[in-house]
């Protein structure tokens, strides 16, 4: 048994730990926000030429056929440093699912340039219907003589604005929650039909909803086989799960060490603010939430690449609950020992506290991986 | 990083799967398991038992007869030995005065002490409560008085942990008054037989008989019995108190108490149907599974990280504040299963020769009573609030 990370994995996070303290100045942080993209398409280029865009993939893509352990260094840097860029959505959700389910001339096509950083894919997996349920596909993919035309609409497409391409989720067959008949689909975001409603986010990003209105693609727009895409999606999403994880732990991280040193710099009633018992104790209570939040990561991680099993998805929900809640028990509690000034937008904590409850809406919140970690409960 | 155990690790495993399959007696297993009352002879039964195969000394040097784990195996011995339904080791003499003594104490205390404490010949309890230290334990008043060859000890210990089968009590007491309350304390190692000691009973709320208080009135204490030197006793004091958060967590009792929570939810019903299956229910106990889930692999980092010697420091308190938790939130769980099942309280079913009728269901009839005495995880060891402080002052510098 060992925790140590070997000597690439601690370069990786080296690597990355340096890049984002030099680039991610909170003052710059606020101005990629506020850019058209919603994040920093420059910082997007040293990431990728850096190689990091290509972790995940393997060598013959162009990447270097990292592990979720190395995807969580990544991540976990990327959340101290607050970073912008869809990493998640195009790197691991959007890479994954192409690598996951595409035939070889589609992987050739796409997945070299997502692991160089030039094609960024947004992923809508999300209806407006579906609360957290993948399997909840309303939209629908009709067939044609040479293709298929897709009608729906997906919801809170992070990254969506930007994307070079969009991965979709629509129903092949089957009811609005069959796990049966779902198929992917990857389209063009300019073609007729696509509209995107973009929007800026509660966390400093932006993320559109896409209505697709007699969207025609053609038959090797079609990832995987028809109707057979439920595993395929459960499977990244749970890949997904463990790197937002280890990016919650990252903001996490930054979260704490702010509050930790607020606590011994404000002073009132003539001392630090640190002195007093009931804060103190609250401080402890944060950094035990974030302990348990870095055994799940490094958990979720080093399952992440496993064959799904009951195993696997016990853990990677058992992962997203404790992130969930620790996120947002240390967003609230930390606000409240900042006081007033954790409530400015000025300040940088707020956008971390701000990050970590986003984080709980994204893949599940708390709750439904409690549902879902509940009906796997094994009987002793 | 390999999170799995090595191959050396697992055949560790397995040695201790064998052993226990082969030499834990049925009866005490089953007692454990259902969290029934164990006897001071169960208690000692088993002690041989570990002692014949040389395991009963897990924080000793071979020399004095330990066995020298590391802390990956110890950790193995925990997981195994609770699923297997072992009985917790009275840490007194083993655990907490052998180590001070090994580490302090002059080679004649070793001589007479450690074999005795391995053979099971002296039963030892821990004089550090009194009615006026609890957290703060560094204002203890016992006095002891140096007369001759003897100190002379006056006053009152108290929560004295099965002080009614010991022979043995290790004692923080005040040597010089003169001086800050840390610097006037030693260690002193008192015979319970002693004329002048009075051992008194307190019953919890749970009708137990578990602690004590220990009264000493001129109670004549030959010198040698006094551990390293006059007034250094909080080193001491402090040195055995790392060894009593070792293991505090309690992760592999958890781990079998939430097992044994789920066979109780698979029985009993609601609706008709197992309560385990009710979504209510059920979510409630993935909830403390999950956490536990987490705390586990917190203390596996922990146990990687003084791989090599040594003993967890700060990083310990947390755990132990956490693992309480936990440990308490599956005693209420299981009180929760038994619905109004929970409110009798016939203590003559708790015992495991009891066979007359059950009220309700043998696994329901200590429950509610363990609930109220598990109560006291999250008090002794050094409560949580002061766990929280250490971690405040020594981890985050407030």
């Amino acid at each position: 048994m060992d925790f140590k990370l070997n000597e690439e994995q601690q370069m990786l996070q080296d690597t990355v730990a340096r890049l984002v303290r030099g680039e991610y100045s909170f003052e710059k942080r606020l101005e990629f926000s506020e850019s058209e993209a919603g994040f920093s398409v420059d910082f997007w280029k040293q990431l990728a030429e850096l190689g990091l865009t290509a972790v995940p993939f393997s060598e013959e893509l162009g990447g270097f056929g990292g592990t979720g352990v190395e995807v969580q260094m990544v991540m976990t840097e990327l959340g101290r440093g607050l970073c912008l860029e869809p990493y998640l959505q195009s790197v691991v959700l959007g890479g994954g699912l192409i690598s996951q389910a595409g035939n070889d001339a589609q992987k050739e096509r796409w997945l070299p340039g997502v692991a160089s950083g030039e094609l960024q894919v947004a992923v809508g997996l999300q209806e407006p219907q579906s609360f957290y349920n993948l399997n909840q596909v309303d939209t629908r993919a009709e067939k044609t003589s040479d293709g298929y035309v897709l009608n729906g609409r997906k919801a809170v497409v992070i990254g969506g604005n930007t994307a070079g391409l969009l991965v979709v989720s629509a129903r092949t067959a089957g009811d609005a929650c069959d796990d049966k008949g779902i198929s992917l689909f990857a389209i063009d975001p300019n073609a007729v039909g696509v509209e995107r409603r973009v929007y800026p986010t509660m966390d400093g990003t932006k993320g559109c909803d896409i209505t697709l209105n007699n969207v025609q693609v053609s038959a090797d727009a079609l990832l995987g086989a028809e109707g057979q895409a439920a595993d395929v999606i459960e499977y990244q999403a749970g890949r997904a799960i463990a790197a937002l994880c280890a990016e919650a732990v990252g903001v996490m991280e930054t979260a704490t060490e702010l509050t930790l040193e607020y606590l011994k710099t404000r002073k009132q009633f003539g001392v630090p603010i640190g002195r007093f018992q009931v804060l103190q104790h609250r401080m402890v209570d944060m950094m035990s939430e974030l302990e348990q939040a870095r055994s799940m990561v490094i958990l979720a991680a080093n399952v992440a690449d496993e064959p799904q099993s009951d195993d696997r998805r016990r853990t990677l929900a058992a992962a997203k609950n404790v992130i969930g809640r620790a996120g947002q028990f240390i967003s609230e509690k930390a606000i409240q020992s900042h006081g007033g000034i954790g409530m400015t937008w000025e300040y940088n904590f707020a956008h971390y506290a701000k990050r970590l409850v986003m984080i709980n809406h994204q893949l599940g919140d708390d709750d439904f991986h409690l549902e879902q970690y509940a009906t796997l409960l094994q009987a002793s | 990083m390999n999170i799995n155990y090595t191959a050396e690790e697992l055949a560790f495993r397995d040695e201790v799967r064998a052993f226990l399959d082969e030499k834990l007696p049925t009866d005490i297993a089953e007692k454990v398991k259902g969290f029934r009352k164990l006897s001071k002879e169960d208690h000692l039964r088993w002690q041989k038992i570990l002692t014949a195969q040389g395991w009963y000394a897990t924080h000793w040097p071979e020399q004095y007869g330990g066995v020298e784990w590391s802390a990956v195996q110890k950790h193995i011995w925990d997981e195994e030995s609770c699923r297997y339904g072992v009985p917790r080791t009275i840490p007194f003499g083993v655990n907490m005065v052998a180590p001070v003594i090994i580490k302090f104490g002059n080679e004649a205390q070793k001589q007479q002490y450690l074999p005795r404490i391995l053979s099971g010949e002296d039963w030892w309890c821990q004089g550090y409560s009194e009615p006026g230290a609890g957290s703060d334990l560094a204002s203890v008043k016992t006095r002891a008085v140096r007369d001759g060859d003897h100190y002379i000890v006056n006053g009152q210990k108290t929560w004295t942990t099965l002080g009614q089968h010991a022979n043995m009590i290790f004692c923080l007491v005040r040597t010089n008054t003169e001086v800050k309350a840390q610097e006037g304390i030693s260690f002193l190692l008192i015979d319970m037989n002693t004329p002048g000691i009075t051992v008194r009973p307190i019953i919890t709320l749970d009708g137990e008989h578990e602690v004590n208080e220990v009264f000493f009135e001129d109670v004549k204490v030959p010198v040698e019995n006094l551990v390293g030197e006059e007034d250094k006793g909080w080193t001491y004091a402090k040195y055995l108190l790392t060894y009593e958060r070792t293991g505090i967590a309690g992760i592999g009792i958890s781990k079998a108490a939430l097992s044994h929570l789920k066979a109780l939810a698979s029985r009993r019903l609601k609706n008709g149907r197992p309560l385990i299956e009710d979504p209510g229910f059920s979510q409630r106990i993935a909830q403390v599974e999950i956490d536990l889930m987490a705390a586990a692999i917190s203390n596996l980092r922990i146990i990687a990280a003084v791989e090599g010697g040594g003993v967890p420091g700060a990083e310990s308190s947390m755990l132990k504040v956490r693992g309480t938790e936990i440990r308490q939130a599956i005693n209420d769980l299981a009180r929760r299963a038994l619905g109004p099942y929970a409110i009798p309280f016939v203590e003559e079913e708790f015992q495991l020769d009891y066979d007359g009728e059950y009220l309700s269901d043998e696994f329901a009839a200590p429950l509610s009573a363990s609930y109220f005495n598990n109560r006291k995880l999250s008090i002794f060891g050094g409560s949580n609030e002061i766990q929280k402080n250490i971690v405040s002052k020594m981890i985050l510098g407030l």
